[in-house]
């Protein structure tokens, strides 16, 4: 059992509290809480098949859309619980955005990608607003400067770091609380990586951030708080310098060390 | 412990470990020896311990060399990275250890007629004292030990002790001798030395004690010596 130490005086933008994801008859998440925070990015670590993107994809419902997942337990945005029947989820992803492995642009021009979610969520009543908002999206994405004279050429041509810049800006657009990254970086090259942990940097503080990352040092170098999952269950949630230098439990040790079975 | 996945990794870590432990080796030795030729008067043998020294200072490099390697191709974390950082000052240390060792051999030539100063046969007792501490925290080092590595700490104070006493005895010899004065300062020299030596395998002993448990040994009580 994990106990949560609450060491930030601010209250918890997301508050997970004994979640449990079944697909059938199968337990993927076994009794997870976790709390996290505005200003910290959070980091969900563990081998493969741990159950980590599954926790991620609890926190915006994204596991609504696999018929044989159940998801339970009591899982709060600012203290609004999300699986409520009144919750609108189209709102909620807005609220919570997403980030996945594979850059994944709309066909449609670099400005069409990041203006769709702002058009159809009514955030932007003109032209000159829409323009505001798209540019101002691709500038917290770091991306303005590379894209600005290009914005009507298709998001698929630009390079998969762009691109993932691209999706991040998407995500942006839409003036999120939170934002989930799945492994966001594995299908790029260390320099675009590097790209997206400086903005991460950035994001932090403005936005949410919980990031499943595969690699260890992705996840020392961006988060401020770091879990590990193994086995569908979370065996040790605390401050990344902690984790990384002194890890509490064995298998944390064990799977940090690289001694993991 | 459980081994890594990847073997290399392991194989590094004990080579580091190997490396530690045969500098550690070479400095305790030193201190034994150079007290032996000190006894004896023995220029020859004070020689081979200046010499002697350069081994371990090589030694020092091959450490830093191996765990700069280590850090840049195996990125350790938790409990490896706390032990190849561990090792890295653990053999900075060691190498001042074999300075006493080696400025103790030095003295040796200056301090000629030695053979009617009576503190002088209080000094090999404190020697073995300080190189069993270098031993016992070698020990404590190859068994992850940290209670080993907190006796260590406690055993310290008796070396503070010796250096204590001599201090006082010498400065009275000097004061009743006067014309001893320029060889009893070398041995005064000799007995901070020794003390110093105690002093850095308490400092090993406090890293050995945080790269097995992640926890700091604390600020020990150390025994205030105002005539140091």
């Amino acid at each position: 059992m994990i106990k949560m130490k609450p060491d930030t005086p601010i209250l918890a933008k997301i508050s997970a509290r004994n979640v449990n994801v079944f697909y059938g008859d199968k337990q993927a998440i076994n009794d997870v809480s976790i709390d996290v925070w505005v200003d910290q990015v959070t980091a969900l670590i563990g081998p493969s098949g741990c159950g980590k993107s599954t926790f991620l994809r609890t926190l915006n419902r994204m596991n609504d859309t696999i018929p044989i997942a159940r998801t339970d337990g009591d899982i709060r945005l600012d203290g609004e619980d999300i699986y409520a029947p009144a919750m609108d989820v189209v709102q909620l992803r807005a609220r919570v955005g997403m980030v996945f492995q594979k850059p994944n642009p709309f066909p449609k021009s670099i400005y069409e990608n990041v203006a769709y979610g702002p058009r159809i969520h009514g955030l932007a009543s003109s032209r000159q607003q829409l323009d505001t908002v798209v540019e101002q999206s691709l500038r917290r994405a770091g991306l303005w400067d590379e894209v600005k004279d290009r914005l009507s050429e298709s998001g698929t041509a630009l390079s998969g770091g762009q691109q993932q810049r691209l999706c991040i800006a998407r995500a942006i657009a839409v003036d999120p609380e939170v934002i989930l990254m799945d492994e966001p970086c594995s299908a790029l090259d260390p320099i675009a990586t590097a790209k997206i942990e400086e903005l991460i940097q950035a994001l932090k503080g403005r936005y949410a951030i919980v990031i499943v990352t595969h690699n260890m040092q992705q996840a020392a170098r961006v988060s401020q708080r770091t879990a590990f999952f193994h086995l569908g269950s979370l065996v040790e949630y605390g401050a990344t310098s902690d984790i990384f230098t002194n890890p509490r439990q064995e298998r944390t040790k064990d799977y940090i060390t690289g001694r993991y079975g | 412990m459980v081994d890594h996945t990847v073997t290399a990794f392991d194989d590094d870590l004990s080579e580091l470990r190997g490396l530690i432990a045969q500098m550690g080796g070479l400095a305790e030795r030193a201190i034994v020896e150079a007290m032996e030729a000190l006894k004896r008067h023995d220029l020859e043998a004070a020689e081979a311990i200046i010499a002697g020294d350069k081994q371990i200072d090589a030694l020092e490099m091959q450490v830093e060399r191996l765990a700069v390697q280590l850090i840049a191709l195996r990125a350790p974390l938790a409990n490896d990275l706390r032990e190849v950082v561990a090792a890295l000052k653990i053999a900075g240390v060691i190498e001042r250890v074999g300075d006493y060792a080696k400025n103790i051999a030095r003295r040796i030539a200056a301090i000629e007629d030695h053979g009617d100063i009576e503190p002088l046969s209080v000094l090999p007792a404190m020697a073995v004292l300080a190189s069993t501490m270098v031993h016992d925290v070698l020990d404590a080092y190859a068994a992850r030990d940290p209670e080993a590595a907190i006796r260590v700490v406690e055993s310290d104070r008796a070396v503070d002790d010796f250096y204590n006493s001599l201090f006082r005895v010498l400065v009275t010899y000097m004061m009743e001798n006067p014309a001893s004065i320029g060889q009893v300062a070398h041995l005064l020299f000799i007995a901070k030395n020794l003390e110093r030596v105690g002093d850095h395998a308490t400092n090993i002993a406090e890293m050995v004690y945080y790269a097995a448990t992640g926890i700091h040994m604390g600020e020990r009580e150390r025994g205030a010596s105002l005539s140091a």
